[in-house]
């Protein structure tokens, strides 16, 4: 199931500097890259910047070739009705099958459906996928975000 | 005779070959150098009162300011027209210090240079890529020399260009790498940047790295990077340049003592220490003709063995570089050596050893920061680890220093990295008080 639905996330090491933000975003508009999801966390000092777009490879060379330190991830997406306990439902079979959800952000599209993007320790993966699916959880494909 | 054949002589006839050539020594700055003159009537010394090496604490020292207050060729102890190379520092802290050499003193330069190079061995059949600075400065010309007296093909490709440099280093099938240890990790860093495996894509054996200090993890990540041994070449170029002390196989700095008597001083008080006691190490040199110096401090601190080496060399040996006199840090009344932080950044697995100390004063209390860079190798996109990783090394820093640091992460190559000498510390509280601040 992984190689269905790993879908990858490059999360980007950020100072927390001015301008640093800009030239991170200007460098993906030039190389035309979208962003599809995004989350970012962050300390007093720094930040990580988590994204999801529909070109991966060339993200990843455009940022390096730029300076940033970039590492890439794997994460999988869920596709959920907008009403509540939609979260809840993916959340609850995860802490059920006591897999710790790391982190999970929102896919930025609008919709009667909402897409959230789901990051476990890399041990769980597979396990979490196979949880989500048979609890009935409908698993978004790659090519839902990588696709134009 | 082979080359390096001084380098096992006995104790006896080491100390008596140095106390012949100290006596000359004193005797010519005495009575050709109007600055020794003076200075030895000052303290009521002539040279025929030195009858032993241990007289040699009598003399007076030698500064990099008696070099500067003398500038260019005040201290010279022959005509101009013997002098047959002048090299100069870039003058960045002050006035240049202006270095001479006469036929005989390139022939001593060129022979300590063999010396070193036969630490590995370095002979016809290798190629030696020479990346230390060609010019005023003594690293690139010193090394060139030597390399082609041992019959090696010598590539004088100097310092920048590194894609350039990395092609002829794959292209001529360099073996041998010289340069600064902070340049050769950086070229390992390129070279992976552009696809390469450093360890198997090149030739290289082995590697003569000086200039700069270098803590024990700086060495070990050139080392590993290259996958090649490590050698250390000393020198500065008030003494000779490169050549004053080299590596053996097993890692031990030997001084060419027939050339270079050593002492380790209290850089305070300026009294000798015993033997294996950290201090200031001091040189007066034995041979040179167009500069000689008497007990010339040299800032280093470091200490001296006399016990033989297990590579069966009888030259004295001398620790590393811990520090130097002028490069040490009192952060709030505690003594820093940048090479104790960077000891802490590399004892942390994975951290590639690149940072900067800045001292700053808030109020007036003394800050101290490291920033280190976040690269590749250590981000591994989890917020909290880096976090795990900042608090770590602030906890080693504070158990190493005996104070408190701020540790900042920041990301690569933000941090100035020049390509001969690695700026390290900025010291902002000088800034302030320039400024009346």
């Amino acid at each position: 199931m992984r190689s269905q639905y790993a879908i990858k996330q490059l999360s980007i090491f950020l100072e927390n500097r001015k301008g640093r933000l800009k030239e991170l975003t200007e460098t993906l508009y030039k190389a035309q890259v979208n962003i599809r999801a995004l989350a970012l966390a962050e300390s007093a000092e720094f930040g990580i910047l988590r994204l999801v777009v529909d070109n991966p490879e060339k993200a990843r060379s455009v940022l390096s070739a730029a300076g940033f330190t970039v590492k890439e991830q794997s994460v999988f997406a869920v596709e959920v009705e907008d009403k509540p306990g939609g979260f809840y439902q993916v959340v609850k079979l995860l802490s059920e099958a006591d897999i710790n959800v790391d982190y999970t952000y929102a896919f930025v599209g609008g919709g009667d459906r909402a897409v959230l993007v789901f990051k476990v320790p890399d041990e769980n993966f597979d396990k979490a996928l196979e949880v989500v699916y048979k609890g009935g959880i409908k698993l978004v494909e790659p090519i839902f975000f990588y696709g134009s | 005779m082979k080359p390096n054949a001084a380098d096992y002589l006995s104790r006896e006839e080491f100390e008596a070959l140095q106390l012949r050539r100290l006596k000359e020594t004193v005797t010519r700055v005495y009575n050709l150098v109007p600055f020794y003159k003076a200075k030895f009537d000052e303290v009521g010394i002539r040279p025929q009162d030195i009858r032993s090496l241990e007289d040699i604490k009598n003399l007076p020292f030698t500064t990099k300011q008696d070099l500067r207050d003398h500038y260019p060729f005040g201290l010279l102890a022959v005509p101009m027209d013997q002098v047959v190379r002048i090299h100069s520092s870039s003058g960045t802290t002050g006035k240049p210090t202006v270095v001479a050499y006469t036929e005989h003193d390139m022939k001593v330069w060129i022979e300590v240079m063999m010396r070193s190079l036969l630490m590995a061995r370095v002979g016809p059949g290798d190629v030696v890529h020479n990346a230390y600075g060609y010019g005023l400065f003594t690293g690139g010309l010193g090394f060139h020399y030597g390399a082609e007296a041992l019959g090696a093909a010598v590539v004088p490709s100097s310092v920048g260009f590194t894609k350039r440099q990395l092609m002829l280093m794959r292209d001529f099938g360099a073996t041998i790498l010289c340069s600064t240890p902070s340049y050769a990790l950086h070229l390992a860093e390129v070279a992976e940047e552009e696809g390469f495996d450093p360890r198997n894509d090149f030739k290289l054996r082995a590697g003569f790295f000086g200039a700069e200090p270098a803590s024990e993890g700086l060495r070990q990540a050139v080392a590993e990077a290259w996958g090649i041994k490590y050698f250390e070449a000393y020198g500065l170029s008030e003494i000779i340049g490169p050549g004053v002390a080299a590596s053996c196989e097993y890692g031990e700095l030997h001084i060419f003592e027939d050339h270079f008597y050593p002492e380790i001083i209290d850089p305070a008080t300026g009294e000798v220490l015993p033997e294996g006691e950290e201090g200031e190490l001091v040189f007066t040199t034995l041979t040179k003709q167009a500069l000689p110096l008497i007990r010339y401090r040299t800032r280093d601190i470091s200490r001296i063995y006399r016990e033989p080496c297990r590579c069966g060399r009888t030259i004295l040996r001398m620790g590393k570089v811990v520090g130097r006199s002028d490069d040490m840090l009192i952060v709030s009344g505690v003594n820093v050596f940048p090479s104790q932080v960077e000891h802490v950044l590399t004892k942390v697995e994975g951290l590639t050893p690149n940072y900067v100390i800045v001292v700053d004063k808030r109020g007036v209390l003394d800050v101290l920061e490291v920033w280190v860079e976040v690269d590749e190798r250590i981000f591994t996109g989890d917020l909290g680890s880096l976090e795990n990783l900042k608090h770590k090394l602030e906890e080693e820093l504070a158990n190493h220093l005996f104070l408190r640091a701020r540790v900042k992460l920041v990301e690569p190559k933000t941090l100035e990295r020049s390509m001969g000498k690695a700026k390290r510390v900025i010291d902002r509280r000088e800034l302030q008080e320039k400024l009346g601040g």
